[in-house]
């Protein structure tokens, strides 16, 4: 699903690379967690896959394209099979729940029966059923980030990345999101999740790719948060 | 596309000052602008078919007529006539030289001036013989008026075109004067659009950001913004049309063409023409900044 060949990433500016030959291949349903001290190249990582930026050296390949060669206006149509959710939730203050999901669907063209269809689902998946009708400030951050990853998921994405979706929760919030997560991965989605977390991680027991100075350092299945 | 529409008009609304703004300098530069095409056409008509037509009439004397190059009491006499026939003729200058006479120049003016007064006043006597001579390039009068002026029997010598040069002048002024203050203001106008778009992406740029994660095409985040700039563009339009609509009804067609009969005036389709060109530089000075500006803040 997602190939990195070779791949090293310079910062404009910048002497040292942000990602250093990294050489890897996450498969099609897998739940990988990315970890490492903060500018390891997590982000980095997850940027690459996003096409916000192209590699300086080496190949990126999602759903079997290789995203240097992608041209511009085809990145809109990538995107769309990747669903993304963030530390700090990045959800629209003056939408409501259900409008804040249905957003994603309507900035891509989905007709409004489709959107009346999917959204209230989706609502219901990340448990989040009866409160449609809230603005974000009425929510805890445990249901903003279910907001957040309904929205990420509306489309049925083939790949979900969390960057961090745990940072901003107390460990007990934190345990629920990572239940849905792992609910939505069994669906068949590939989830990346790049995190801090070293409760989460050991808990899980899933694929860890460790990130040091922009090198992979580690990359075991069923891994733990320190080797 | 509702969605589209939305986004559109509450850009609209957050930024009304902003918006007003562009409105007005789109109404007073486009306006100038269309004062400018209309200044221009103005002068191409009269120089094109009306300037270039103009003959220089070479007047002879008669027994009445004042002038140095006539004798007090005598007409023009035949052998002078010959004189200055033979030496128009032979200019090189001249494409060709018609002769009309007393009788022939009082049946026009009476035809002319069929009912006014001043006919009145006016018998075949006080009219002059002269020659009516057509210029190969009309542009190049001064040749043959100079060589004809000083010549025995002619009273005077009539090139049209000395008297016009001066408004000829005045009107290239206006002409260049407003489509220069025009362009002047164009390019304000144009910043300020790219002040607005920058202002309302800041202010969207938490929506952007999303559209641009879900993946929302870049023409479907850039539209609002171009519709936002599209839509003050066409008022600005709109108004300067109506501006220079209103200066040709109420200027040019009730006052100028009423008082200056034989100059002739730009009407409506000159009018037309100058709004088309309003519209096209309107559009196009609203829309490029607006994605040149929007662009950068859209940017995968």
């Amino acid at each position: 699903m997602i190939k990195f060949e070779d791949v090293s990433k310079t910062y404009e500016g910048q002497r040292r690379p942000a990602l250093r030959d990294v050489d890897i291949e996450i498969a099609k349903g897998e739940f990988v967690f990315l970890v490492g001290p903060s500018g390891s190249g997590k982000s980095t990582f997850i940027r690459l896959i996003l096409r916000e930026y192209r590699p300086t050296k080496g190949h990126v390949y999602v759903a079997g394209k290789d995203l240097g060669r992608l041209p511009g206006w085809r990145i809109p149509g990538l995107r769309r099979q990747i669903g993304t959710v963030f530390q700090d939730f990045r959800l629209l203050p003056g939408k409501t729940v259900y409008e804040n999901v249905a957003f994603a669907l309507q900035v891509i063209n989905k007709s409004s029966q489709a959107i009346r269809r999917t959204v209230p689902e989706t609502l219901e998946l990340v448990g989040l059923d009866g409160k449609e009708d809230r603005l974000p400030e009425e929510l805890s951050g445990g249901e903003q980030q279910r907001v957040a990853i309904a929205r990420a998921f509306v489309n049925r994405p083939a790949i979900l990345i969390a960057d961090e979706p745990t940072g901003n929760l107390d460990p007990a919030t934190s345990v629920g999101i990572m239940k849905l997560l792992d609910r939505i991965n069994r669906s068949d989605t590939t989830v990346v999740m790049a995190t801090h977390d070293s409760t989460i991680v050991d808990q899980m027991r899933k694929r860890v790719i460790e990130l040091d100075s922009g090198q992979i350092v580690r990359d075991q299945s069923k891994g733990v948060y320190g080797a | 596309m509702r969605h589209i529409f939305r986004e559109t008009w509450s850009g609209l609304r957050r930024n009304v000052s902003m918006t007003l703004a562009v409105i007005v300098t789109m109404w007073v530069s486009l306006a100038l602008f269309g004062f400018g095409l209309l200044a221009t056409q103005q002068v191409d008509l009269m120089k094109g078919r009306w300037y270039d037509k103009i003959e220089i009439s070479v007047f002879l004397c008669t027994s009445v007529a004042q002038g140095t190059n006539c004798t007090t009491g005598e007409g023009t006499t035949d052998a002078q006539r010959a004189a200055i026939q033979e030496a128009l003729e032979s200019n090189p200058e001249v494409a060709s030289v018609t002769y009309e006479s007393k009788a022939e120049a009082y049946a026009d003016f009476r035809e002319a001036f069929k009912n006014s007064p001043i006919l009145d006043s006016v018998t075949e006597e006080t009219m002059q013989d002269s020659y009516r001579v057509k210029l190969k390039d009309p542009q190049q009068y001064q040749g043959v008026v100079s060589a004809v002026r000083s010549m025995k029997g002619v009273q005077t010598v009539q090139d049209l075109r000395a008297y016009l040069d001066p408004l000829f002048t005045w009107l290239n002024l206006l002409r260049w004067g407003t489509i220069g203050i025009a362009g002047l203001l164009l390019v304000a106008a144009a910043l300020q659009i790219t002040n607005t778009i920058r202002l309302a992406a800041h202010s969207r740029r938490r929506e952007i950001g999303i559209m641009r994660l879900v993946g929302a095409s870049n023409w479907y985040i850039l539209l609002p913004f171009v519709l936002e700039s599209l839509a003050a563009a066409v008022i600005g339009i709109v108004f300067a049309c109506l501006t220079i609509a209103a200066v040709v009804k109420f200027v040019i067609i009730d006052k100028a063409q009423v008082s200056i009969q034989s100059l002739p005036w730009v009407d409506w389709t000159h009018a037309g023409v100058a709004m088309l060109w309003m519209a096209v530089v309107g559009v196009a000075l609203s829309v490029i900044p607006t994605l040149l500006t929007a662009r950068r803040y859209v940017k995968v």
